[in-house]
């Protein structure tokens, strides 16, 4: 079943057209990577999916109800979590606040403080300290496990790469492949489009606000991804 | 298409202001006398109007504390008068002193960010009352007389002040006209825009806003001494109070925050509704609160600004716009 | 009124300031609002009190209690309609929309209540006149020592609130990150709404010290907001014990300051929160350069 549906959405900064009449579905325990370019329009397509965005235009509907007006934390409520570009913790609260601040609006389901810390048990030692105070890669888990806080059926990753040592990069998506794993739909951007291909069962990619390709990651000819994320036009 | 700067509207209305000026300096040779106090209770509006504008519309600094200045006007005019010197020739040195007390002051008060500033202009203000209620000499609590003004025949009194005040108020808007059309005028809207942008690009944010700070504090001064010379009577109570930041803010907000014409339209509001409910007390006041709270939250252009955009109206130009080929024109 | 005594009655009169500053401190630090009709809303939380004595007959106490609730749903209301709409606009826009209500409050108080000052002292009962001598010359007044426990008690509160209960975080996160609040659930509208309702019963407590311990009048309200301000910035913006003893630096400065002439007590307390925005905010170097 789809599990969301995005109709012609237009985003805007003011007069900057970010996202053009963009359409997608993501179906129930589908992973789809989101690629493409800086500026692309990726992060600002994640946000209005959470509501943390204005449409400009366009709808987004998930499991069968138009959210489109909905507020973001009344999202987190029906079940759509976003992690955030650049972890965005609340910088004094301990690593457990951090967590148990995400719980008001949980859902039914297996994710707690507990299920988190086992998932990612470097934490563990970590819960009572401020989460200014930990590496980026542990950052990283926390905001990954503050959105699994609300047992969301659709979660929301933008860039968990960003600004990470790789080796640190592959713990977070190891931790990510048991997630996914467990039936979660997930639809992520990734800048490392290696990684992105990996993970997911589909591709699409944006250029300019606009989706440029969409396909599935089985049979994806690398060379027409990097022409669809560069806008290079060649003979098809 | 080209990039202008006058219009035929602009250029018209430029040209008859200096008609205006010559009209107006006969006033004083055609109504009575308390007409022509009210008059100059007028330009003194229109000069405050212009100087908090210049501070908040141009310069992005929220000042609750101008009185400071217009206290240091009025009791300097007073201070001076009574250590022998003419009183008109004490009031052009009581700008003076306003004007140079405002730099050291700005060394210090340009650092504060937003609510600091407001607040911090305000103690400034407060402390500057309390000094003078402690001065004996300047009539502490009670107030004090320009007694150095009878001096004069009324009539000529009433008229030498009003030509004081329509100079002193042409003087500061010509400046400031001349101010916000040179190049120092576009780095002021690009340090409006974005400060950070302005100061990568190497404009010097902080000399900016001294300027004007210190215009601000001149002619805030200048205000205070109309207001002496015209009511001849000053309490600290009253030329300190934070009242007349009030008024500043009603006539600005409403008038136009950031427009050139908008604080002179606020100030003949502001007049007009002075005039007509001098019995009102307490609910004009309440209607004046309301009302700037109002356009501060739904029309942050204030009239003049919502009617420049609307229209592409420009009276007083000092802006630039775009020029279509076929002589139609979009403001920039 | 030897220096030491003074300076004790400073730490009543600095516990009053803090109460006051309290609800100033919450808005900041929570929605980066300077609230320039705080001390309007104190004096207004005054009357609200009044009017109750008056009608009620009760002792100022009860009336407060009654007066409370009040004030909370005012404080919600406030934000909702007024103040959340300014949060959206510039960073100016707060500070002007806030300055109108000032100016609306203090007239509409004087539309309603004549100019004369009040004061509830009387109906305060025995507390307002009991106080005892210690050694050394040094005088404890009930109701100075009343202010200072609850204000002590407010600010543990607030602090163990912030701390330990699961809204605290997430005020304290909406405070810190509003937009990521929203993305884990947290609804910043209410959490908004809630602080100023906070702020706002807070004030009313000091604007209810106000009358007991002194008098008030339709236009007390701009003093009381300097003063509070003036606690804030002392203290440290942002900081809630920092509040708290920057009221008391505020009431020790101006209860000194009296020592040395009695019309210089307010003076002192503006001389200590120039001098500390000097210092904080590095303008004191360019000033000694240019006092040298």
């Amino acid at each position: 079943m789809t599990l969301l549906n995005v109709e012609a959405l237009d985003c805007r900064y003011g007069l900057l057209q970010a996202v053009r009449s963009v359409s997608l579905r993501v179906e129930a325990g589908e992973t789809v990577a989101l690629i493409g370019a800086n500026g692309a329009g990726k992060t600002t397509l994640l946000r209005a999916v959470a509501g943390a965005h204005r449409l400009h235009s366009g709808r987004v509907v998930f499991d069968g109800v138009d959210i489109t007006r909905l507020p973001a934390h009344r999202r987190v409520a029906l079940g759509i979590a976003l992690v955030p570009e650049g972890r965005r913790l609340f910088p004094s609260l301990t690593v457990e606040e951090n967590l148990r601040v995400a719980a008001s609006r949980r859902r039914r389901g297996p994710w707690n403080v507990q299920s988190v810390l086992e998932v990612f048990p470097m934490l563990q030692q970590r819960r009572r300290r401020p989460a200014a105070s930990l590496s980026g890669g542990e950052q990283q888990a926390v905001a990954i496990g503050r959105a699994l806080m609300s047992n969301p059926r659709l979660l929301l990753l933008d860039e968990v790469s960003l600004g990470l040592a790789p080796i640190v990069v592959d713990a977070v998506y190891r931790s990510l492949a048991g997630i996914i794993s467990e039936g979660s739909t997930v639809l992520l951007v990734e800048q490392d489009l290696t990684r992105a291909l990996r993970v997911a069962g589909r591709v699409v990619c944006l250029l300019e606000g606009r989706v440029v390709l969409e396909e599935a990651a089985g049979g994806l000819d690398r060379d027409r991804v990097v022409s669809a994320y560069f806008g290079l036009r060649r003979p098809a | 298409m080209k990039v202008a700067r006058w219009t035929r509207t602009s250029k018209l209305f430029t040209g008859g202001t200096a008609g205006v000026a010559v009209a107006l300096a006969c006033i004083p040779l055609v109504f009575e006398s308390d007409v022509v106090q009210k008059l100059t209770t007028l330009m003194i509006l229109v000069l405050l109007a212009a100087m908090w504008n210049a501070l908040a519309g141009y310069g992005g600094l929220l000042s609750v504390g101008q009185q400071a200045f217009i206290g240091i006007g009025a009791y300097g005019t007073v201070f001076f008068a009574d250590q022998g010197v003419t009183p008109y020739v004490a009031m052009i040195l009581a700008t003076l002193l306003a004007g140079a007390i405002s730099l050291p002051i700005s060394l210090f008060a340009l650092r504060l960010r937003a609510a600091q500033f407001a607040i911090g202009m305000w103690v400034i203000a407060e402390v500057m009352s309390i000094i003078v209620r402690l001065d004996q000499n300047l009539g502490a609590g009670t107030g004090i007389s320009l007694i150095q003004m009878n001096q004069y025949e009324p009539n000529f009194r009433q008229a030498y002040t009003f030509w004081l005040a329509l100079a002193f108020t042409a003087i500061f808007l010509v400046a400031l006209f001349l101010l916000l059309r040179s190049p120092l005028g576009a780095s002021l809207q690009a340090i409006r825009d974005d400060e950070d942008a302005a100061r990568s690009l190497g404009v010097r944010v902080a000399a900016r806003k001294r300027l004007l700070f210190v215009l601000a504090g001149f002619g805030c001064g200048a205000a205070g001494v109309l207001i002496v010379a015209n009511t001849l009577f000053i309490e600290p109570g009253s030329v300190f109070s934070v009242q007349w930041s009030a008024y500043m803010i009603f006539m600005v907000l409403v008038g136009g925050l950031g427009t050139f014409e908008g604080p002179i339209i606020g100030a003949i509001l502001l007049f007009a509704i002075q005039t007509t409910f001098t019995q009102g007390g307490p609910w004009y006041l309440v209607g004046l609160g309301a009302t700037a709270a109002l356009f501060a939250l739904a029309l942050p252009r204030g009239l003049w600004g919502t009617v420049e955009e609307r229209l592409g109206l420009r009276l007083l130009p000092v802006g630039y716009r775009v020029v279509e080929a076929k002589g139609e024109e979009r403001a920039a | 009124m030897t220096l030491l005594n003074a300076a004790l009655q400073g730490v009543f009169l600095g516990a009053f300031y803090a109460v006051l500053a309290c609800g100033l401190s919450i808005m900041f630090g929570v929605m980066r609002i300077i609230n320039l009709a705080h001390g309007d809303i104190a004096v207004l939380g005054a009357y609200v009190v009044f009017v109750i004595v008056e009608h009620a007959g009760v002792s100022a106490f009860i009336a407060f209690a009654a007066a409370l609730p009040v004030m909370v749903v005012l404080g919600y209301v406030l934000q909702i309609t007024l103040l959340e709409r300014s949060l959206k606009a510039g960073i100016l826009t707060p500070l002007l929309a806030t300055f109108g209500l000032s100016i609306v409050i203090q007239n509409l108080l004087q539309l309603a209540f004549s100019p004369d000052v009040q004061s509830l002292g009387g109906s305060a009962g025995a507390l307002t006149t009991s106080s005892w001598q210690l050694a050394g010359g040094l005088s404890v007044s009930a109701l100075g020592l009343v202010v200072l426990v609850v204000a002590v008690l407010v600010f543990g509160a607030l602090q163990l609130f912030l701390a330990r209960t699961r809204i605290g975080w997430m005020m304290r996160a909406t405070a810190e990150d509003a937009d990521a609040a929203e993305l884990v659930g947290i609804n910043s509208r209410s959490v908004y709404a809630w602080a100023t309702a906070m702020a706002v019963a807070i004030a009313a407590l000091g604007g209810f010290f106000l009358a007991i311990r002194s008098v008030f009048d339709p236009v007390s309200g701009p003093t009381q907001l300097i003063f509070a301000f003036e606690a804030v910035v002392i203290g440290g913006m942002g900081s809630l014990w920092g509040t708290l003893l920057g009221g008391i630096a505020l009431g020790v400065a101006q209860t000194l300051g009296a020592q040395v002439h009695p019309q210089f007590a307010v003076m002192a307390g503006h001389l200590l929160f120039l001098v500390v925005l000097i210092v904080r905010f590095g303008g004191g170097r360019a000033v000694l350069r240019a006092a040298r």
